[in-house]
């Protein structure tokens, strides 16, 4: 028995060889499929294990900001009273683009159109039925039945509901008025489910229900989705493709851009950069190698990463803006000591 | 040189009664007590420790915002309003639906356990199975839950023309109920096995049958021993987590009808704690606070009314 | 009321009783076949030899397995040693006020919800220290176990025959003595149980892992890092829409049960042993 209990005590207390260096990171499940996928490989070629944990992006903001972990992924830019809160400089690095999808669960999957309009009166508790007049004369060759919408919304804080109600808030002034933007929002109807993962399993559950989900969630799980209007008014079928064409000409070199009802005619108006967050100045982390791990990991994502954008329906980040973006990793340091010259 | 042979003398002596008085200090029995104190201290320092943490850290809430939120039923983070009566009306309705429904289910139960005449075969065989059903971790009825009760509960709103969510109160009360029926069906076990056996036998020979010495003898000298037992698992139920976050359905405001979503304090903690600041993080900590008072406040009620009953 | 009528409702009440008792205990036969049924097909040697994959990808639990029996183990560590020796001051002292308040307090302990546990460790150890560890999940878990532990302890110790004790404090034996020699030794099956019991309800539990274990989807053997359990694993994959995350979490909840069901048969072994 005491001999059992030593080894076990041996056992719990040996000094782990340090071979490798860990990170922690925690945020977005927007991204996670590409991010698991990503440091998946990353531990396989670099031998460096990341912990990823979809918390949803204000979990991971916050968290950053209690520097739990060391780094954050948000599909939302820090708001000025998080960035506020965290008293450091922190730089937003975009990772890849996704789009928004609303997806639904209909008998036979058909592909509806819908506008913003329809998609506002849906989550405010408006449209209540399938076969609305408004949603049947839009889409003249489906038969909707009568069937009650349950409108599935994130039960944690959001970067995906983030990029929603932003979207919905520039195109529609009813929701900007009652709803807002926001990461999470006092929801008049529906459900909620947690994480990316969660929207999607109650969508493929709840026969009638809508959901807001990133397009890799809704493809995987054979779900269907909508066309969207855009502001060039055309109905735009969300892929890698059309979110990337959402990407304006200008991206300003903080990077923080939102991209959501575009003005470009080919783009889908529910897209959005998302980011992986640091601090400017490492030196919390109390582990010069650590950060310049992380520094490599950013790195590597923004460059040999991208290849696993395009497998998995995100788009990659475009041409235009890696050269800014290495800059703006330039800037890393840890203490005084700028991270790329280590 | 004298000198230092005296000094060195010296010095160990006093080494070595430094030692000697160490090994004084230091011996077993003292340790031992030591460590009885410690432990204890430990032990009460949890249950302060747990009071005073929660108290400071929702310092900032009752600060800025107060009890007044007690009242309201707005959660929205994005305009910094925590209105928390739906969560602590939700919390307790869950509650004590599914102890409502658990009683004719751990009465029945605990009877047949208590049934001296019994097949002990099958007594055991339902003793060992609640036994289990106690021990089934919580996220595994939540799983379940969602895979087999859910599917369920939607065919049964379809056929009432509710929307076919198959989450929210209604499931999570069934769940809960399931999950409390070994607590509360233990301890009216227990307390039935108490009932003195001349009592019950002297029912039998005046010619009672079994089900009129239950209703007359057994259960009146057993009433407040299963009232008891009753609260004490209301008190575990209030603070149930995991398979009623995994169920309920995550709606942030009062339910609106049986099978409407819904949150408890607990659910609501579990969804958004990891994402939640200042305020929000305090309003959640207040939450945290309100329900340990409630469940500490039931628990003692409970094991009062325990206590008495033995008597 | 006539006689026949009397019998009658006897006849009814007790079908009802024996129609209610199996009917309660229903559910838990639906869920262990269900579990199996499900969980069976997706028990393979990648379960418990491969770790978490990404999305999409075929992988294993066993990181979850692993990390399961480290914070486990090291809850019980931590919360045994302080257990079994608060139930001995609950004993020595048992005819004094501290000891009437101790008891009270280790029940208000077993009344604390999990979910508020998690959140006062993470303010204690995880906030402070600057990240999520294992170490913070099993300090979580300990607390949860304490109460079992010491009550389990004290009714063991209520059971040693006085004149044990007293035998051999009249012959001189001191206070420690007394307590290592002779009434320890008697207990230690007593204690065991109670430790086996609270270690099987801990292997199960989620909520004060959300915010302090974490998860990690790689295996790790560093307390001092984020760690994977069982529920962990159960509670996320169980709330994705991936059927091969469903598959591996029902395999996973097999093994978690399998486990819990040991601890406590084991427990309930002991005791019959005990006993006779």
């Amino acid at each position: 028995m005491k001999k059992t209990l030593m080894i076990l005590l041996g056992l719990l207390l040996a000094p782990i060889p340090a071979v490798t260096a860990e990170l922690t990171g925690a945020g977005a499940t927007f991204p996670q499929p590409l991010y698991s996928k990503m440091f998946d490989v990353y531990y396989k070629t670099r031998g460096v294990k990341v912990n990823y944990q979809g918390i949803g992006s204000g979990g991971g903001i916050q968290q950053l900001i209690a520097k739990t972990v060391d780094f954050a992924a948000s599909d939302a830019p820090m708001t000025t009273s998080e960035g506020e809160k965290a008293r450091s400089e922190i730089l937003h690095i975009p990772t890849c683009l996704g789009a928004v999808v609303i997806t639904y669960n209909l008998k036979g999957n058909p592909e509806l159109k819908l506008t913003s309009d329809m998609i506002a009166d849906i989550y405010l508790g408006k449209i209540k039925y399938w076969n609305d007049p408004r949603i049947q004369k839009l889409n003249p060759d489906v038969k909707l039945p009568k069937l009650v919408i349950t409108p599935v919304y994130r039960a944690d804080a959001s970067g995906t509901t983030f990029i929603f109600t932003d979207y919905l808030s520039k195109a529609v002034p009813e929701w900007k008025e009652k709803m807002g933007v926001g990461k999470s929002l006092n929801w008049p109807i529906g459900v909620g489910g947690k994480g990316n993962p969660g929207v999607t399993s109650m969508v493929q559950q709840i026969e009638g229900s809508v959901g807001y989900v990133e397009l890799t969630y809704a493809l995987q799980n054979k779900l269907p989705t909508a066309l969207i209007n855009n502001k060039a008014g055309k109905f735009i079928k969300p892929n890698a493709e059309s979110a990337s064409k959402a990407v304006g000409k200008n991206v300003p070199p903080h990077m923080k851009v939102s991209i959501t009802d575009t003005d470009s005619p080919d783009g889908y108006p529910i897209s959005s950069f998302t980011w992986i967050l640091v601090y400017r100045d490492l030196s919390y982390l109390k582990d010069v190698n650590k950060a310049k791990e992380l520094y490599n990991l950013l790195w590597w994502i923004i460059h040999e990463g991208q290849e696993f954008a395009t497998p998995m329906n995100y788009a990659p980040l475009p041409q235009s803006i890696i050269s800014q973006l290495e800059n703006n990793l330039k800037r890393l340091v840890f203490g005084n000591q700028p991270l790329w010259k280590i | 040189m004298e000198n230092l042979k005296a000094l060195i003398q010296r010095q160990s002596g006093n080494i070595i009664y430094r030692f000697a008085s160490i090994k004084k200090l230091l011996n077993f029995d003292k340790i031992l007590k030591i460590s009885l104190f410690i432990s204890a201290a430990l032990v009460l320092g949890i249950v302060l420790g747990f009071v005073v943490t929660l108290c400071v850290a929702s310092f900032d809430f009752l600060k800025s915002v107060g009890f007044s939120s007690l009242l309201k039923d707005t959660w929205n983070p994005l305009t910094d309003e925590f209105g928390a009566s739906p969560f602590i009306f939700t919390t307790i309705l869950v509650s004590s639906l599914s102890l409502l429904l658990s009683i004719p289910f751990s009465l029945s139960i605990a009877i047949s356990l208590s049934d001296k005449k019994g097949n002990k075969l099958l007594q055991s065989f339902l003793n060992t199975s609640l036994d289990l059903m106690a021990a089934v971790p919580s996220v595994i009825y939540g799983f379940w839950a969602l895979f087999t009760l859910s599917p369920l509960v939607r065919l049964l709103q379809t056929k009432l023309g509710f929307a076919p969510m198959g989450v929210g109160l209604f499931t999570a009360v069934i769940v809960l109920t399931i999950m409390i029926i070994p607590f509360s069906a233990g301890i009216s076990r227990e307390v039935i096995k108490l009932v003195p056996q001349e009592l019950e036998e002297a029912g039998y020979s005046l010619g009672a049958t079994r089900y009129e010495v239950i209703r007359s003898i057994i259960l009146p000298q057993a009433k407040s021993g299963i009232i008891a037992g009753f609260i004490l698992s209301m008190g575990r139920s209030l603070g149930e987590t995991m398979a009623v976050t995994m169920v309920i359905g995550n709606f942030n405001a009062f339910p609106k009808n049986i099978f409407s979503p819904a949150n408890t304090i607990s659910s609501l903690i579990a969804n958004q704690f990891n994402e939640a600041s200042g305020l929000h993080q305090s309003a959640l900590i207040f939450l945290g606070l309100i329900l340990l008072v409630i469940t500490l406040l039931v628990n003692l009620a409970g094991a009062f009314i325990l206590k008495g009953s033995r008597r | 009321m006539s006689i026949k009528t009397r019998k009658k409702k006897d006849k009814i009440f007790t079908l009802l009783v024996m129609f209610l008792s199996i009917l309660t205990i229903l559910p838990l036969f639906l869920i262990l076949l269900y579990l199996i049924k499900a969980g069976f097909s997706a028990l393979n040697l990648d379960l418990i030899t491969k770790v978490s994959r990404p999305i999409g990808e075929r992988g294993g639990a066993l990181n979850s397995i692993i990390g399961t029996l480290i914070i486990s183990l090291l809850a019980t560590l931590i919360a045994t040693p302080i257990s079994v020796f608060t139930g001995l001051f609950i004993f020595e002292y048992r005819k004094k006020v501290v000891s009437k308040i101790l008891n009270i307090t280790v029940r208000l302990i077993s009344g604390i919800p999990s979910i508020i546990i998690g959140i006062v460790v993470y303010l204690w150890m995880v906030k402070p220290l600057g990240k999520y560890s294992a170490l913070s999940g099993s300090v979580a878990l300990a607390i949860m176990m304490i109460p079992n532990t010491v009550t389990s302890t004290v009714e063991t110790l209520e059971m040693i025959p006085i004149g044990l004790r007293e035998a051999s404090l009249a012959l001189g034996a001191s206070f420690a003595k007394n307590i290592t020699k002779v009434i320890l030794p008697l207990s230690i099956p007593g204690i065991l149980t109670g430790v086996l019991i609270g270690l099987g309800r801990i292997a199960g539990e989620t909520a004060p892992l959300l915010f302090t274990a974490f998860g990690n989807p790689f295996l790790n053997l560093n307390i001092m890092k984020p760690m994977d359990t069982l529920p962990l694993l159960i509670y996320n994959y169980a709330l994705s829409p991936f059927e091969e995350w469903h598959k591996i979490a029902w395999g996973a909840s097999l093994i978690l049960i399998f486990i819990v069901l040991i601890l406590n048969v084991l427990a309930k072994w002991i005791v019959s042993k005990w006993n006779r």
